[in-house]
């Protein structure tokens, strides 16, 4: 009997375990529409493009940051990306470099002009503001597959455009999110926007994006990113303009002597 | 017509950034500064003052060709006094040409770099001289002429240097503060007879593996950091000369990031002909994101220091534990606070430094930093300083 009870208890830990294993027909789907988004976006080898962040806090006050980023798709890896700093001029020469991996720890490093150090960040900041935006790091690194488990929800219609909406869910418990709700249209695999919860599973955050462009007649990235925090009532919008694909970056670009002499 | 000129070159810089059809592009940019300094107790010393303002100037030239794989950058840097003649000095800190191969680089010239992991204490980063009149942290330092080659392998970044010069350490005069007057600013003793002269060698191998930095240095020549030595060790009222021996320090470098901790740890190895020794820095900082509710991000830091020359040590911190605080509130101004404290547990002295800093419009940065010295025993190196508490407030204008 107490056998029978023991095989029991262990054949539920197992079956509790294994859950993606057995995962139902919406996980299922919502796995499918991210890996067919992603598979879209394969194969853009390098970009740079200037991005321009327009911060705008509860009382109406606005600021601006500008910088550059040069990116780079590795094989069977997370992106490298190297970010420099234009403004606000006291930050300018400011580079950071961020190797993203799907399933390790991603490696960040910063570059303090006037100190001349190069110093290596902890990557548990992902629920950290960047540059004091409505922006966390995690929020700008590579999306990969490996970083959240999903679950489709339903089809909707947003700004028109017909979409799935599937649930993300953080694999990381460094993540500041418990879940994101994504809207990807159905026709181009483009987000269109998303919806974060904070830890207490509260509406933390939403952003949308807009006026998507077609690079390399295959590469969709949208020009504006709309972010608004619902709890602070602060809001960022991001400006993406001058993209240049394949412009010749490689391995050289994104070390950390790339990263010293980063201008 | 000076302005109309910084503006024409500030539009050539910003339009030409991206523009791979640009033969040079040429940058222009640096930042005005002017800072007061206002102490709270009697002076020492009888020539200092009570307050000290002063004025500084680093414009930074940059040109580049060849689609940035060639690079001259160019940065002079000049400080006026009120009273100190010693502070009222000017620096190069770089005249450099850069040029980039495939996995390799060479920078010829003068420049600065930058050795280490740890924050309240630097014993590794040995290429560079302090300016120790700018700031008694020694965060500020002196151009360093030299030839290194830097080769990117997958098993790590190694560099080598050739450094044919040799820079004093300045130190603030009679009039200035803190100060230590005592000292003869204007010679210096040398173990060489090069002198200045010397050619100094280092070699540095870097890498990161996964979650950690290490870093293997050693260092053959001049030593960065003076002896002080009596000038004339028969007068009771002497001065002191920094006295420059020839070392050779083998530094090693490790930061692992542990969960949400990052440990630091420095250790050096240094062979001379007066005493061999070790010494270490080591530590944990910890951050937390978003406290308070807010975006803000506070870190927490703890370090300990220690040489092995104990209470006779040269350096502050023989034995010396450290805490810090620093707080970002993530704000459109990146205001800053950072606290830091220093307790000597061989000298029972205490010395503490809150730094406060914001952005006011997109072009100017405010900070007020106050130092605190506590010290009652007469062989502590902070016990010159103890009436030197002091606020400090600087305005920094970029452009």
């Amino acid at each position: 009997m107490k056998f029978l009870k023991t095989s029991l208890i262990t054949l539920a830990s197992v079956l509790v375990l294994s859950a993606p294993a057995f995962a139902g027909e919406a996980e299922d789907k919502g796995l499918a529409i991210a890996k067919e988004s992603k598979v879209r976006d394969l194969g853009w080898g390098d970009t740079q493009a200037r991005m321009q962040m327009l911060l705008r806090n509860q009382h109406g006050e606005t600021s601006t940051r500008q910088m550059r980023i040069k990116s780079m798709e590795q094989e069977n890896d997370g992106d490298k990306s190297l970010t420099i700093f234009d403004s606000p001029r006291d930050v300018k020469g400011t580079a950071f470099l961020s190797f993203s991996h799907p399933t390790a720890n991603d490696e960040q490093w910063l570059y303090l002009p006037a100190l001349k150090r190069v110093k290596r960040i902890s990557s548990r900041n992902k629920s950290g503001s960047f540059m004091g935006s409505e922006f966390s790091f995690e929020d700008l690194t590579s999306f990969e597959i490996e970083k959240y488990t999903y679950k489709y929800i339903k089809d909707d219609t947003f700004n028109g455009v017909d979409c799935y909406v599937v649930e993300q869910y953080p694999v990381d418990k460094y993540s500041g999110y418990t879940k994101r709700v994504v809207w990807i249209d159905k026709a181009e695999y483009r987000s269109q926007k998303v919806e974060f919860y904070d830890r207490k599973k509260s509406l933390l955050k939403t952003l949308t994006f807009s006026d998507y462009k077609k690079y390399l007649d295959k590469y969709w990235r949208a020009t504006k990113l709309s972010m608004v925090n619902h709890q602070s009532g602060k809001s960022t919008d991001l400006t993406w303009s001058d993209y240049q694909f394949r412009a010749g970056l490689d391995e050289k670009d994104f070390n950390k002597n790339a990263l010293k002499r980063a201008r | 017509m000076t302005k109309k000129l910084l503006m024409s070159a500030a539009l050539l810089a910003g339009s030409s950034i991206f523009n791979v059809a640009a033969e040079t592009e040429f940058e222009f940019r640096g930042n005005v500064e002017l800072q007061g300094r206002l102490f709270t107790e009697d002076a020492l010393f009888p020539l200092q003052n009570d307050e000290q303002f002063s004025l500084a100037f680093a414009p930074e030239f940059y040109w580049s060709w060849n689609n940035g794989d060639d690079a001259i950058e160019f940065v002079p840097s000049y400080r006026l006094d009120q009273h100190d003649d010693e502070r009222t000095h000017g620096d190069i800190r770089e005249l450099a040409w850069i040029h980039v191969g495939d996995d390799w680089e060479t920078r010829i010239g003068i420049r600065r770099v930058f050795w280490g992991v740890t924050e309240f204490q630097h014993l590794v980063d040995v290429i560079n001289q302090s300016d120790s009149v700018e700031d008694i942290d020694n965060e500020d330092k002196l151009g360093q002429p030299m030839i290194n080659l830097s080769l990117v392998r997958d098993w790590g970044i190694i560099d080598f240097y050739v450094l044919p010069y040799f820079r004093e350490r300045t130190f603030a005069g009679p009039e200035g503060r803190p100060s230590i007057p005592i000292i003869d600013t204007d010679n210096a003793f040398y173990q060489s007879s090069d002198e200045e002269n010397h050619i100094d060698f280092a070699v540095r191998w870097a890498h990161s593996i996964d979650d950690y930095e290490l870093a293997v240095s050693v260092f053959d020549g001049t030593s960065r950091e003076p002896l002080l030595v009596p000038t004339n060790p028969i007068d009771p009222n002497t001065t002191l000369t920094p006295l420059y021996i020839q070392i050779t320090q083998v530094g090693i470098e490790l930061q692992a990031n542990i969960e949400d901790s990052l440990w630091k740890l420095e250790m050096i190895h240094n062979q001379n002909d007066i005493e061999d020794y070790w010494a270490l820095q080591g530590g944990i900082e910890y951050s937390q994101y978003g406290v308070f509710d807010s975006n803000a991000d506070l870190g927490w830091l703890v370090e300990y220091g220690w040489d092995e020359r104990g209470e006779d040590s040269p350096s502050n911190f023989q034995n010396d534990i450290f805490f810090g605080n620093r707080l970002a509130l993530n704000d459109v101004d990146s205001t800053e606070i950072l606290f830091g404290l220093s307790y000597d547990l061989d000298f029972d002295s205490t010395n503490v430094l809150l730094e406060a800093s914001r952005r006011f419009g997109n072009s100017v940065k405010v900070s007020l930093d106050m130092r605190l010295f506590e010290s009652d025993d007469f062989n502590d190196p902070i016990y010159l300083f103890r009436r030197d508490d002091h606020l400090q407030i600087t305005a920094q204008y970029f452009f």
